[in-house]
């Protein structure tokens, strides 16, 4: 198993005891539904972020606003795979105990996808784009970043966006951008992208343009 | 067991007479839907208690979206009052204890069966369609395959020999109703069947726009301030209804007129199909008196 660059604060750092997870969401069926409407609203106006109404108990190095989106979307019929950084046994039983996701190694095969540093986004066409008949069978991409208004400034434009929308994320690496300019390139094909502040949310659906 | 905080909503029933995965399953089509405006993303759609179309599909998006802190409006061919909307609006005053509205100005979130509100809309309402056919190309092409893979290839070729038939046969684009339009210059779509009136307050809305079909197990949207041009010709121009004459209980002209049959000797008044807009322009008339 590879080194955890993070070393979870509630786990043992090697294989000990199964790690027990942390508590979910407190009112699952009210918190998911105020969650959802967070991320739908990110979705649906790429480039703002949206602050989390609900911030749930995250094993590090996983934040409270990427536990509260997979806590809402991710189950049984979603598989997901975690970056190396995201890879620790209390992320793992924290999202397999709460939303009984498979984990894979391959990240073609997720429709949701952790990254847990910003700083090293791993090839966006590594992960699942869709068919040309039925591009909404494509992942989801978590991608943690720093924080929101600080940092490189962009241009957004797109569906959701009534002129221009500026977006600074700090902790995203520059050749994220580069990189998703070939995924708005092979539109309607594509991943979309929720960057994760720890309590707030940008949506990045494919048909963002960059200038 | 230990009694749980209180959850609003029916006894014996989830929040919103859905089960929890049924509304992920749900949730995470509708994201799909508006990350690729206008294309349909096939959903697992559930029996619900009531018929399908009778608006299954608007309902069941309603359900994954409503929480305590919104206020529904429900709608039937621009009427607060009539069956369909009044049962659904019953329907989920039962099951969530929401506040219900039939002010569009006041409504965070607005179900409606094949209208859209002459108010116009604010960015962060949410507009609910019951679509009962969503596939444009349907009726031009029947195989499910062929039309996926029309769409797939951009292949709207068919849909603009259709409208030219009818400028041929009519003089004009005949379709008064489920006008085709063009998303984001990338998908035809079917904007359920609100008459083509309606069809301008599609193009860049600040509200964003989720259409449900139950029976045929598909989601779309519009995402807000997305461009929706109605398919037509350089030289015959999309253009919508009008009406010689006024609403005849507020006096509107430029509101979407329901002819209404008074008697059986030719008898007929005209009256905004939107009970809301005429509602608050009689008020307001009246308040000014």
């Amino acid at each position: 198993m590879p080194a955890c660059p993070i070393a979870p604060t509630d786990a043992p750092p090697t294989d000990a005891a199964p790690v027990a997870p942390q508590p979910g969401l407190a009112r699952p069926v009210l918190d998911s539904q105020r969650v959802f409407r967070a991320v739908l609203r990110a979705m649906s106006r790429p480039g703002v972020p949206v602050a989390l109404p609900v911030l749930p108990p995250a094993p590090l190095p996983l934040t409270p606003a990427t536990v509260a989106l997979c806590l809402t979307l991710a189950d049984f019929e979603t598989p997901l795979w975690l970056d190396r950084a995201a890879t620790t046994p209390a992320a793992l039983a924290h999202l397999r105990f709460h939303c009984g996701c498979p984990i894979v190694t391959d990240p073609a095969a997720a429709l949701f996808a952790v990254i847990g540093d910003g700083s090293t986004v791993p090839p966006l066409n590594a992960f699942a784009p869709g068919e040309p008949d039925y591009p909404d069978r494509s992942a989801t991409l978590v991608v943690q970043v720093a924080g929101f208004g600080t940092g490189p400034r962009r241009m957004l434009h797109g569906p959701g966006i009534e002129t221009s929308q500026a977006l600074a994320v700090s902790g995203l690496s520059d050749g994220f951008w580069a990189a998703w300019r070939d995924n708005t390139a092979r539109y309607p094909l594509g991943v979309d992208v929720v960057l994760a502040s720890p309590d707030a949310l940008v949506g990045l659906p494919r048909t963002v343009q960059i200038h | 067991m230990t009694a749980a905080a209180p959850q609003p909503g029916l006894a014996g029933y989830n929040f919103a007479y859905l089960d929890e995965q049924t509304k992920r399953m749900i949730r995470r089509a509708i994201l799909k839907a508006v990350a690729i405006p206008g294309y349909q993303v096939p959903f697992a759609s559930r029996e619900m208690p009531l018929s399908y179309g009778w608006g299954t599909g608007g309902v069941q998006l309603t359900a994954a979206l409503i929480g305590p802190d919104d206020v529904l409006k429900v709608i039937d061919q621009g009427a607060d009052d009539t069956t369909n909307a009044v049962s659904i609006r019953k329907f989920f005053a039962t099951t969530t204890g929401v506040a219900t509205t039939t002010r569009t100005a006041a409504a965070t979130l607005i179900q409606t069966r094949h209208r859209i509100p002459e108010t116009p809309l604010a960015d962060g309402q949410i507009m609910v369609f019951q679509v009962p056919i969503p596939e444009p190309l349907r009726w031009l092409e029947r195989r499910e395959v062929e039309s996926r893979r029309m769409h797939a290839l951009e292949d709207y070729g068919v849909m603009y020999v259709k409208l030219y038939e009818d400028i041929v046969r009519h003089g004009k684009i005949a379709t008064a109703y489920d006008y085709p339009v063009m998303v984001n210059q990338r998908y035809v779509m079917a904007p359920s069947p609100i008459p083509k009136f309606d069809n301008p307050k599609l193009d860049r809305s600040p509200a964003l726009m989720l259409f449900g079909a139950g029976r045929e197990k598909r989601i779309y949207a519009l995402p807000p301030y997305t461009a929706v041009k109605s398919l037509d010709f350089e030289d015959h121009p999309f253009e919508v209804q009008s009406w010689s004459q006024a609403c005849a209980l507020c006096g509107a002209t430029d509101s979407y007129l329901d002819e209404i049959i008074t008697d059986d000797r030719g008898g007929r008044m005209f009256v905004c199909s939107d009970t809301d807009h005429c509602r608050q322009r009689t008020t307001a008339e009246g308040n000014s008196r």
